[in-house]
């Protein structure tokens, strides 16, 4: 029997079209349309003392789309974010709002609605009161913004509660309002700070397809810091990873997960192998007994590397006719759908392994097998053994 | 057999707190007592039994009325400058030099230690170079800063007496607020940094200046040092005054002004606590409803 592996994080990046469906009765009027703007981004650099936090930035974001930014702590997503807001200044580079320089622009002026990962609500202010401080802020008349506070909390869910003060609303509903708020004064620009963060998985979840499908339907270019990478894949058009104050790849998240620029990208998002594999003539390398072609940087003929290889880019064989290298089953996680296999192969190389549950049903710690790799094209990272 | 399988029934036995009703009743006779045996003192005429004729002249006596008005002026005028000074202070300092918080601290607690007659000793030497300055335009703002129907030295000096409590309530009020959230939400959405301080960052603060206010308008009410060694007569030093010919009176309006005091500070409080009261209102109203929402 050959079993094919398979990912399930495929089907968090697909559900992504599912978040976008409009939602009914929630359709935004016209004059809610802001027509989006686009955000440009040029040769950033921040520090911090010693600290580099960015290191020349560059990144254009299109009018309505989402981009995330996404990396491990400490590689100047927040910095890069506060300076977008105005919070912190860039020590040098620019910053384009719809082609207009906002660098020097105080954060009060750039039109720009932010979400905080804490509840940044007002405690002394009622949730109506909230959504129409920006309002207030620019001298709307009081019937326009209780007619808009009004409007907007209807928009996130939360008709009714305009008299609430934040302690008396829960995390998810506080972030209701937070984005109800930030999206009253009809911004340029939205920036999420891990907004979704303090909060529990289930509201998480609820909160990020609610979200995004505002974010369509507002058409407002929005900017979504996280450093979850199934948020950011689950809700972003595209994904911007970053790695030590620079941006190692931004990409579509399905490009991203199947083609990865570098070997940082590779492991960040999603699960990676690395197995041991030598470099052949014409850019392929050999693993596992197979070759296959090389993508992306390519040492010379003979060098020793490690091949990059996700769960479900690996077969698992059993049976007398199996083929590849052997190895012994050592762990099998069962999460779901799909099973995760821990193997040895006889070599002494570790991977893992996804396939489907009733498939793996055989395959329980100590059982024998082989393991191919697809013939997809494979990441490699020269090392010294 | 039931019954004999049944778990047997615990009955939590409730300890009751005596020790802290008698830490309670102590602290209650401390304070009492005192004040029980001046009022007894204030009503008790010899002769006649219970007369309430010591308050009836003290509210009669002119000089209490203008040293009592006086003190109150002193004491709101402190107030008024000392949050001036110092909210704009704290929220800098928390927001942009949060490095500088314990060079703020110390300085704000230098009054703490440092004796009334030190620092009034300093002021008097001071005050005295106003001779030397008889033809300079600094004289006219000597001659302002001891004017006896309202001498501003007193609210410079009262107002660096303040800093402590001033302090204490404000940082105890910061540290409870993500301020550098909310400002730079308040910021986001378009508001000026004054707009802010005005709008977010006094309302969140509120209880904390409230208190801060009551602790300084109690401290100038009861200060006598300063006040008696410059020369000035607020309520306290009157008090004093009256007492070396007329003890009972004295005691008198030292009992009006504690009955005055508590009003002050009741008004203040109530002031303050007014949104919060109804915040606990509507949280009592709406119960658990949050817990079944998401």
């Amino acid at each position: 029997m050959t079993t094919t592996a398979r990912t399930d994080t495929t089907d968090t990046t697909a559900s992504t079209g599912t978040a976008a469906a409009t939602a009914p009765g929630t359709a935004a009027t016209p004059e809610d349309q802001p027509g989006g703007v686009g955000l440009r981004l040029r040769g950033l650099q921040r520090s911090f003392g010693a600290t580099t936090a960015l290191d020349g930035l560059d990144l254009d974001i299109t009018p309505g789309e989402l981009v995330a930014l996404l990396g491990p702590s400490g590689c100047g997503k927040t910095t890069a974010l506060r300076i977008i807001a105005g919070f912190e200044s860039a020590d040098r580079g620019e910053l384009l709002i719809g082609g207009e320089d906002v660098t020097a622009v105080p954060a009060n002026r750039r039109d720009i609605g932010m979400v905080f990962q804490s509840y940044s609500l007002f405690p002394t202010m009622t949730a109506a009161e909230n959504v129409a401080y920006g309002l207030r802020v620019r001298k709307a008349p009081k019937a326009e913004r209780a007619a808009r506070a009004g409007e907007l909390l209807e928009l996130v869910g939360l008709p009714g509660r305009e008299k609430h003060y934040p302690h008396q609303l829960s995390g998810g509903q506080q972030q209701r309002v937070a984005l109800a708020r930030a999206l009253a004064i009809r911004p340029r620009i939205l920036l999420l700070d891990e907004p979704l963060s303090a909060l529990d998985a289930k509201v998480r979840l609820q909160l990020r397809e609610e979200i995004r499908r505002l974010q369509l339907e507002l058409g407002i270019t929005t900017v979504f810091v996280t450093h979850d990478q199934e948020e950011a894949l689950s809700m972003a058009d595209r994904v911007a990873v970053m790695r030590d104050g620079r941006l190692e790849q931004c990409a579509p998240p399905n490009e991203l997960y199947e083609r990865p620029a570098t070997p940082f990208v590779a492991e960040f998002v999603g699960t990676m192998n690395r197995l041991p594999g030598v470099v052949r003539d014409s850019g392929t390398v050999e693993v596992l007994g197979r070759r296959l072609p090389v993508h992306g940087e390519c040492p010379g003929s003979g060098r020793e590397v490690d091949v990059l290889l996700r769960p479900e880019g690996l077969k698992v064989h059993t049976g007398a006719e199996a083929q590849g290298e052997p190895a012994t089953v050592r762990v099998a996680t069962f999460l779901g759908g799909v099973t995760r296999l821990l193997l040895s192969t006889d070599s002494g190389a570790e991977a893992k392994a996804d396939l489907p549950s009733w498939e793996a049903e055989t395959l329980t710690p100590g059982a024998r097998c082989t393991l191919t790799p697809h013939d997809n094209p494979v990441l490699v990272e020269e090392v010294a053994r | 057999m039931a019954g004999l399988t049944a778990t047997p029934r615990v009955r939590r036995v409730r300890k009751r707190p005596y020790g802290s009703f008698l830490v309670l009743l102590l602290a209650a006779l401390y304070f009492l007592v005192p004040v029980a045996a001046s009022l007894w003192f204030t009503v008790d005429d010899p002769g006649k039994g219970v007369t309430f004729g010591a308050y009836a002249r003290g509210l009669r006596d002119e000089g209490m009325a203008t040293s009592l008005g006086l003190s109150i002026r002193l004491g709101l005028a402190t107030v008024a400058l000392g949050l001036l000074l110092m909210v704009p202070t704290m929220v800098v300092v928390a927001l942009r030099l949060p490095r500088l918080r314990r060079v703020v601290e110390v300085l704000c607690m230098v009054p703490l230690i440092m004796p009334p007659v030190a620092l009034v000793a300093g002021v008097s030497t001071v005050l005295s170079w106003e001779q030397d300055l008889a033809d300079t335009p600094l004289w006219a703002t000597f001659q302002a800063l001891h004017n006896k129907s309202f001498p501003l030295v007193l609210v410079l000096v009262y107002t660096v007496m303040s800093l402590p409590f001033l302090y204490r309530s404000l940082d105890g009020g910061l540290r409870g607020t993500d301020l550098k959230t909310l400002v730079e939400a308040s910021r986001s959405l378009g508001a000026s940094r004054l707009g802010t301080l005005c709008r977010v960052v006094v309302p969140n603060l509120r209880p904390a200046i409230v208190s801060g206010a009551v602790l300084s308008l109690a401290m100038v009410l009861g200060e006598y040092t300063v006040a008696s060694v410059l020369g000035f007569e607020p309520f306290s030093v009157w008090m004093v005054h009256v007492g070396d010919y007329e003890a009972q009176l004295s005691v008198a309006a030292a009992m009006l002004s504690l009955l005055i005091t508590w009003g002050l500070l009741l008004l203040l409080t109530n002031l303050a606590g007014g949104r919060t009261r109804n915040r606990n209102r509507n949280r009592n109203r709406t119960g658990d409803r949050r817990k079944t929402t998401v």
